[in-house]
């Protein structure tokens, strides 16, 4: 320990802990630029306070009305819903998946060929960028009104979303079985098939169910664009504001989305 | 200094792993504790500061009670309870100096700590620590930076910072190389012996724990079967306490070290 | 592995006969299901438009280029007002979430079997509801605007942050908090010393990651009237001002690249 020993301990002196950003013109940078971004923000957004006084009133009537939800006077408008949002969610998953698998395999660079490879990775770049909900605006003014849209805009969502994570999972696969199978003289398919599916399945199941969850809350908005499902029912009762059939609708998208969960915890712990 | 009256721990699972344990520790007495994995070492040492909470029975610390006390009363007793731990336990995304102030923690209030204002003597008795075990120059390195060794140094310096009356300690070398644990295991007496401090020390490896203590405590199953200076721990004690094994070689290995060491 | 002896032969096949029945019947019923879906979809479906699909994207799409340049001048506040839904969105979010993911993870609530399943179901019940919707909620409460939005996004973010950190100190390492234990520390500093440094990666993390979605969310937060560019979008396509429609998906389109960018950038500077 020779060398050390010429440290010579700051006794008496004050200790600071050493402070994250090294540099200190760029930390105060950094800090002035945000306390100033706050205030700027905080100016320009107007609130209307008197109004927000107001609404206290139905906040909380809307808080009560979670306490003695009504699901018995529009419960046929509730049903039609939840029940096109659950088959828009079914119907979009398993299409949206059956697609993401064959890109997910072109956007793995081990396993595709560099065009294909492109060709892929854009086409989750595209998916990915786009939101759900603008999708189905466009989707809506192409295909018309009603669940059509809405099962195109969530199975295309689908696709960005499970394709990148499985092909991810793909690319840090273990290569040496994936060989093994290709010692033994398989065709790429049969590669694919006993070499890397495999490897990759637990993921692709668990992706799959957590997808869907997904694809069950954004369903309940595509509503709002007239793309189908339970959207267009809250959207009316708001506007009416029926607080009530809102608080029924919004504890049973609750109640399926922790079903869904809990399901999915369930389904994984059996895969793994 | 230290009493332990009928100590018993039983834990939710039915496992018994203290019997009713007595000791008593005079002031300044370093003393190991042997005996196999399971024995019941660990929870003895945290049935002390009360991390594991006794079935029954009592612990005296200088005439005071601890099992009976409330949160706020055991927490100024644990203060004059340094711990050093197996795996170092270091706030790993601290700094050095962090680390070894929140051995201050039970001194200081609440804001004083979170804002890292500790008064100037704590700060000054961290740098006297730190330059004692060779690390002062580390004071504001990240405890994830350094070498176990560095670690269980800083480790102890957390310790002493409490000022405190006892030193537990909890195998604090079992991850450690040979000739560091030597190090860790000499520093540790020395500096009990330069404070007066009594330590009980949790050991796995009985030549190491021959070589540096006055007194050696063998547990088995939760029960001591073994009281009494290093010298005495034959065979056929070791083999009470740990089950039948050629114990020659071990014992035999203890002395030839003990001479490499007087040689260097 | 199953192995049927026929005779002198010995049969290997992947599954028992009752194995390979259930599989089968398993991709039935799924397939039904399928079929189902499918034929409510259809059902609701005015196919007429759908044939006609082709035309109308063909007309919107020479409608709508070229986008209408000009019309950016007109975005500059839409584009400041999105930005500071996302934001202060986070901030007040990781701000509630802190506490709640204390009560709500095991190792730190005070009380397992009252206050852990309350924050428990704070975390489910904002998760489960889209950001829009929780705008569409505060819009009839409070009005619209962008303080609507704000709220909206800061709700909507609330039981993410909060589940991803509660996960985060369930995960952390208890010798280190043990070891702060031993020194006397009182409950608080125990939490300062012993759990915060630990989850404080994860914490910033979140934030940092969170943020990217809230740009996302809040710029079509608009669409029901809560502030930022969705409302120029929402007017833009009343009118079927296409041009206008364009150039605005153009540039959320940017905004979402460039948070994206951002926040992978912040992140890898913080891990």
């Amino acid at each position: 320990m020779s060398g050390q020993d010429a440290f010579t301990p700051p006794i008496g002196q004050p200790w600071k802990k050493p402070p994250f950003v090294k540099n200190a013109g760029l930390r105060w940078l950094l800090i002035l630029g945000f306390a100033a971004y706050l205030v700027a923000a905080f100016m320009t957004i107007e609130v209307n306070w008197s109004r927000v006084y107001e609404g206290l009133e139905r906040g909380k009537q809307f808080i009560l009305a979670f306490t003695s939800p009504d699901f018995t006077s529009r419960s046929s408008d509730i049903w039609d819903g939840m029940v096109e949002s659950i088959v828009m969610t079914i119907a979009s998953s398993v299409v949206g998946i059956a697609i993401s698998i064959p890109i997910a395999l072109g956007a793995a660079r081990n396993v595709a060929p560099l065009p294909i490879y492109l060709i892929c990775r854009g086409i989750i770049a595209i998916s990915r960028a786009l939101q759900e909900i603008i999708v189905a605006i466009l989707l809506v003014a192409i295909f018309g009104f009603g669940p059509l849209a809405g099962f195109l805009t969530l199975s295309f969502a689908t696709i960005g979303f499970l394709s990148k994570l499985l092909a991810e999972d793909i690319e840090s696969m273990d290569r040496v079985q994936a060989e093994a199978i290709k010692a033994s003289g398989a065709r790429w398919m049969q590669w694919i098939n006993y070499g890397v599916q495999p490897q990759v399945m637990p993921r692709l199941i668990g992706l799959s169910i957590y997808r869907l969850d997904i694809n069950f809350r954004e369903s309940a908005i595509l509503g709002l664009v007239g793309a189908g499902g339970i959207g267009a029912t809250l959207n009316t009762a708001f506007d009416r504001y029926e607080y009530d059939t809102a608080a029924a609708i919004l504890i049973t998208i609750i109640v399926i989305v922790m079903a869904l969960e809990y399901l999915s915890g369930i389904i994984r712990a059996r895969v793994q | 200094m230290l009493r332990l009256e009928k100590l018993v721990k039983t834990y939710k699972t039915g496992d018994q792993a203290l019997k009713a344990v007595d000791l008593e520790i005079p002031e300044g007495q370093v003393l190991a504790l042997i005996g196999p994995s399971g024995a019941g070492k660990s929870t003895l040492i945290r049935c002390i500061n009360r991390l594991v909470e006794p079935t029954s029975g009592n612990v005296y610390l200088d005439g005071t009670e601890l099992t009976g006390l409330s949160a706020g009363a055991l927490r100024r007793e644990r203060r004059r309870m340094g711990m050093i731990f197996q795996e170092y336990a270091l706030v790993e995304r601290l700094t050095v100096m962090e680390n070894v102030l929140s051995g201050r923690l039970g001194y200081v209030g609440f804001w004083r700590s979170f804002l890292r204002r500790y008064p100037q003597q704590d700060v000054d008795e961290a740098f006297r620590l730190l330059d004692r075990v060779g690390l002062a120059h580390m004071a504001d390195k990240r405890a994830d930076e350094l070498s176990g060794g560095q670690r269980q140094r800083v480790g102890i310096c957390r310790a002493l910072i409490q000022n405190p009356a006892l030193l537990l300690v909890d195998e604090p070398t079992a991850s450690l190389d040979p000739k560091t644990s030597r190090q860790i295991m000499r520093l540790i007496c020395e500096l009990c012996r330069e404070r007066g401090l009594a330590a009980i020390i949790n050991i796995h490896d009985v030549a190491l724990a021959q070589m540096f203590v006055q007194r050696v405590i063998g547990l088995r199953l939760g029960a001591m079967v073994y009281d009494g200076p290093p010298e005495g721990l034959t065979p056929d004690k070791l083999t009470e306490i740990y089950g039948e094994e050629d114990w020659e070689a071990t014992i035999e290995k203890v002395e030839e070290e003990d001479d490499v060491e007087a040689a260097e | 592995m199953p192995v049927r002896e026929s005779g002198s032969l010995k049969l290997w096949q992947r599954r028992t006969q009752r194995e390979s029945l259930s599989h089968w019947a398993l991709w039935l019923i799924g397939i039904a299901i399928f079929a189902y879906c499918w034929q409510q979809i259809s059902e609701a479906t005015t196919w007429f438009f759908v044939w006609d699909a082709p035309r109308i994207t063909q007309d919107i799409w020479s409608r709508a280029t070229p986008p209408k340049w000009e019309y950016i001048t007109q975005l500059g506040k839409p584009i400041w007002d999105t930005l500071n839904i996302a934001t202060l969105g986070t901030i007040i979010a990781l701000i509630m979430a802190v506490p709640i993911a204390f009560l709500a993870a095991r190792n730190t609530t005070p009380s397992l079997l009252l206050i852990r399943p309350i924050a428990l179901l704070i975390i489910v019940s904002t998760r489960s509801i889209n950001s829009l919707i929780w705008a569409l909620l505060l819009i009839a409460i409070i009005g619209p605007g962008v303080f609507a939005g704000v709220i909206a996004i800061a709700i909507r973010s609330i039981g993410f942050c909060a589940k991803l950190l509660y996960e985060a100190i369930e995960e952390i390492d208890t010798t280190q908090v043990e070891a702060i234990t031993a020194t006397g520390a009182s409950r608080w500093q125990i939490m300062a010393y012993g759990i915060v440094p630990q989850i404080m990666p994860a914490f910033a993390g979140i934030a940092v990651f969170r943020w990217d979605i809230n740009i996302r969310e809040s710029t079509v937060l608009g669409l029901v009237g809560a502030g930022g560019i969705g409302l120029q979008l929402s007017s833009s396509l009343n009118v079927l001002a296409w041009p206008q429609v364009s150039l605005i998906l153009l540039v959320i389109l940017a905004a979402v690249v460039i948070s994206e960018w951002v926040s992978a950038k912040v992140r890898a500077a913080i891990i």
